[in-house]
């Protein structure tokens, strides 16, 4: 089979990869680049675990096809932290519990990195509908949201 | 040394705090490794045909054409894995249910397995293997099963539990019975009777992560697997039966595990993944898709509840009798059993009598869900409750502590009960706030109880000590939601050190004893309980050496706050020794230190809630919004309140979900007709309120520090605490589970004519 040749950007670094030109970028993530972060849940866009960011925008990777990228740029799970600096998120759900067994945790916090990018002054509601395609079987995403809110008021300085 | 169990109401230090979790940074960087993360050097890609058939002879499986196709480097059936059960009935079910043999019982029965050098090949492979099968009637409802009409699936099933035992097979392998006292007269002493007939739907545990395994199988007859499991020595011992191979030379590692709520507590793939890996002799990677999880992992049950329950004006119950029918999926189970036990578990009564009727039918085989079998029989029992509250105009609360079990009370399943905590659920909640709250239209409010067993079971603990004094503590439990956080607090607290000098790591199987499941909510009960005991062995190797440093007797050396200490001032006036100074001297006090403890974890107490909800009702559309939940609850002991409070939340989502939506839907050629998150629709973020939670401990006099478990009884009121507030927000009594938008559009109707 010939492949797609694809130059794109994750998380800030230049990658080249060869992929079918049928293949979901969540394969290509996790299959030829090692990027396991991303989950795999359902396959069909419908729980969020995959989720990342293409030039900005939320997206699940299993819904988009690797040769899409390129020239992209892709955000991922792996490009959160700074350095050995977490991301507020990150810090907050570890400090609020927001996650117990963890498989969905990589997508909620892409998922809630776009929204606050977008909304920094979210409401409990555009909390809850700006996550309602991530589905977490553990927490209730009671903790979730007060993570995101706790979150949010810290990076508006309030 | 054996453990002093005994509850001894100790002053805590760190036990009920709320640290980091370990494993925290790895879970939010996306460096944790779940079952389909990990690979292996030179790995082949699984794939397994299904059956599309409900129920069907196995005619003949011809896969010489997937043989031929370039990549493909085996290809295994039935033929590949020899009954070896020995007349090991359920070894040979879970055999059997690994890949269907004569016949296929199932929408998604696995018929056979290809491995090849990717996943295109192996889907290519799949479409060429050619299976004819000869249809057979089937049967996919709990009711219809019984029917003398049905289909019978097993012809080697004679009901247990009757006399005499039946001479013609049937669906019910077995009927039992519990309870005391005499119904009869206790129905005749009822002023008031509530009757019906309860249904619930078939749910899946929903776990965001699929199964996956890598396994690894050399010519010598060594292997090694990967996989997410709430219990990789049970995944052990199970698959080293079926394949063949000593116990010992298959070593399994449990991945971070994404979910399980009883659904990883049973071998599904993981046999095929190791006979392929033997066969091909390379590793073999195997993942479910979801579609493959709904239709063929193990669900839970559909059920059907006849309850009646009698009670006197006062509100005192006087009878009550429950019959449960479950189902067990395509092979014989005792789910109908936890449901008839748990049912009255939460009451003090005098006549009680509940049977199980154990029933098989055309679905995959059943696997625990969380307080398996609890929240069905609930349902039934606490609508009725409900319902005769009403009947005899008294507050549903205060009939349900009027009749609450206590301590002394002997249970409808038959032990007598020690301190337990019904009654404090019950008074929390008739004093919350929650309950005084004002309602708006089309609101309403209800609550109920339930009740989960809890268990012990095997479980080991090794602990030891490194050479600069920090520690290593060793389980064979997965951690399924910040276990390792509550084990380190209570390692830390033991040993008298900071808990970040804690190491908490789940052990592979050849490192460590055997352990049970993660399941039963045992995880910090009985590997805390064998954690706690490994502390104080390890302490008393620590003040062996600490004598031997200061050359005085052992048992003049005491421990305290992390130190070694003369046990009085004729033992010597030495400066106390931290862990730190013993574990720097140790290469030339004896060698490394360590403490371990093996044990059964007896004792398990018994754990009750009482929730409430407020929902709303669109009485146009049938759809309810949960719009406030609380969760009440005996934790025995909070070890790390946040997790505890995530279990009550995350329990109680579930129930919710179950309540209103979750259902396995079949059509009538018994084929799973939704088998994905978009048609079996699980509550998303916004469709929740926040949920809260108030954590009683009313301590487990059988453990150390009073822990009972706290993983399960959360799933087990929402069912019917949803169904009460239905019935106060827009007057239907809803006896069908889940309670779909066109349910209880149609209540509705027919109560407006």
């Amino acid at each position: 089979m010939s492949g797609v040749h694809v130059s794109t950007t994750i998380n800030g670094d230049a990658v080249e990869f060869v992929c079918n030109a049928d293949e979901p970028l969540l394969d290509v993530l996790r299959n030829r680049l090692g990027m396991t972060g991303a989950k795999e849940g359902c396959g069909t866009g419908d729980c969020g675990a995959c989720s990342v960011t293409i030039n900005g925008r939320l997206v699940c990777s299993c819904l988009v096809l690797g040769a899409e990228v390129n020239g992209a740029k892709v955000g991922t799970i792996e490009g959160m932290a700074k350095g050995d600096q977490l991301h507020p998120l990150q810090k907050n759900f570890i400090s609020h519990a927001a996650l117990q067994c963890g498989i969905c945790t990589p997508g909620f916090l892409i998922a809630a990195k776009a929204l606050l990018d977008k909304n920094p002054d979210p409401s409990e509601e555009e909390i809850r509908f700006g996550l309602a395609g991530n589905l977490c079987r553990c927490t209730g995403y009671d903790k979730i949201v007060r993570a995101v809110q706790a979150t949010a008021k810290e990076m508006r300085g309030a | 040394m054996p453990l002093d169990t005994n509850f001894t109401n100790q002053k805590f230090k760190q036990v009920g705090t709320r640290p980091l979790r370990p494993d925290g940074v790895d879970k939010v960087t996306g460096r944790a490794k779940y079952g389909a993360d990990y690979n292996a050097p030179g790995q082949l890609i699984a794939l397994v045909l299904r059956s599309p058939h409900a129920h069907a002879k196995i005619k003949k499986i011809d896969t010489s054409k997937a043989e031929k196709l370039a990549g493909v480097k085996a290809i295994i059936t039935s033929a590949d894995l020899p009954d070896l059960t020995a007349g090991d009935r359920g070894m040979r079910d879970i055999l059997e249910n690994c890949m269907a043999r004569k016949k296929v019982l199932y929408d998604g029965h696995a018929v056979a397995a290809v491995a090849a050098i990717d996943q295109t090949t192996a889907r290519k492979a799949l479409k060429l293997i050619q299976v004819d099968y000869e249809m057979l009637p089937h049967v996919t409802d709990v009711d219809e099963a019984l029917k003398p009409s049905a289909p019978v699936i097993h012809n080697d099933i004679f009901t247990e539990g009757v006399e005499p035992t039946p001479t013609k097979p049937s669906n019910n392998n077995k009927r039992a019975s519990f309870g005391h006292g005499d119904i009869v007269q206790g129905f005749k002493d009822a002023d008031v009777i509530v009757e019906h007939t309860y249904k619930t739907e078939q749910t899946h545990q929903g776990y965001i992560e699929p199964h996956a395994c890598v396994a690894n199988v050399s010519p010598d007859g060594q292997g090694e697997l990967w996989v997410c499991t709430q219990g990789h020595f049970v995944y052990r011992n199970q698959c080293a039966a079926l394949l063949g191979m000593d116990i010992s030379k298959l070593r399994v590692t449990a991945s971070e595990i994404g979910g399980g709520f009883g659904g990883k507590t049973h071998i599904w793939t993981e046999p095929l993944a190791l006979a392929l890996s033997r066969k091909a002799n390379r590793p073999v990677k195997l993942t479910m898709t979801r579609d493959e999880v709904f239709r063929c992992s193990g669900p839970t049950s559909s059920t059907s509840i006849d309850m009646k329950i009698g009670a006197k004006k006062d509100g005192t119950i006087t009878a009550a009798h429950g019959v449960l029918r479950y189902h067990g999926g395509a092979f014989p189970a005792t789910w109908a059993e936890f449901g008839a036990m748990t049912a009255f578990a939460c009451y003090d009564l005098k006549n009680v009598k509940s049977e199980s009727i154990e029933v098989i039918v055309n679905r995959p085989k059943t696997a625990a869900y969380r307080a398996p079998s609890a929240p069905m029989a609930a349902f039934a029992v606490e609508s009725a409750i409900d319902e005769l509250a009403k009947k005899i105009g008294m507050d549903a609360v205060e009939l349900r502590i009027k009749n609450a079990a206590k301590q002394g009370t002997q249970s409808s399943y038959g032990p007598v009960y020690g301190p337990i905590g019904i009654g404090a659920t019950l008074e929390a909640a008739k004093n919350h706030a929650h309950m005084k709250a004002p309602l708006g239209k089309n609101q309403g409010r209800g609550m109920a109880c339930g009740f989960w067993f809890n268990f012990g079971g095997q479980t080991c603990c090794d602990i030891n000590v490194t050479p600069d004094g920090t520690v290593t503590v060793a389980v064979g439990t997965i951690d399924v939601g910040g276990s390792r956080a509550s084990i380190g607090l209570m390692a830390a607290e033991e040993l008298g050190l900071a808990y970040e000098n804690v190491r908490v790591v789940i052990a592979d199987t050849s490192s460590l004893g055997h352990n049970d499941m993660t399941d039963g909510s045992r995880g910090t009960f009985s590997t805390g309980m064998a954690t706690i005991a490994a502390a104080r062995n390890c302490i008393k190797v620590l003040c062996a050496r600490a004598a031997k440093m200061w050359d005085i007797p052992e048992d003049a050396v005491v421990w305290e706050d992390g130190h070694a200490k003369p046990a009085g001032t004729n033992a010597g006036n030495f400066p106390p020794l931290s862990i730190k100074e013993i574990a720097a001297a140790a290469g030339n006090t004896g060698g490394p230190i360590a403490g371990h403890n093996e044990l059964v974890a007896d004792g398990a107490g018994v754990s009750f809630a009482t929730h409430i909800c407020d929902i709303e009702v669109d009485p146009e559309t049938g759809r309810s919004t949960v719009k406030r939940y609380t969760v009440i609850q005996d934790a025995g002991k909070a070890i790390h309140p946040s997790y505890v409070e995530g279990q009550y939340q995350g329990g109680a989502a579930q129930g919710i979900g179950w309540a209103l939506n979750e259902e396995y839907i079949y059509g009538k050629d018994g084929r799973l007709q939704n088998a994905g998150f978009l048609d079996y629709r699980i509550p998303v973020c916004s469709d929740l309120p926040f949920i809260d939670t108030m954590i009683l401990e009313i301590p487990n006099p059988n453990h150390p520090y009073g822990v009972r478990g706290v993983g399960e009884t959360s799933i087990v009121p929402p069912l019917a605490a949803i169904a009460n507030a239905m019935s106060n927000a827009v007057g239907v009594r809803m006896t069908h589970i889940p309670m779909s938008p066109p349910r209880v559009l149609k209540a509705i109707s027919n109560r407006k004519h």
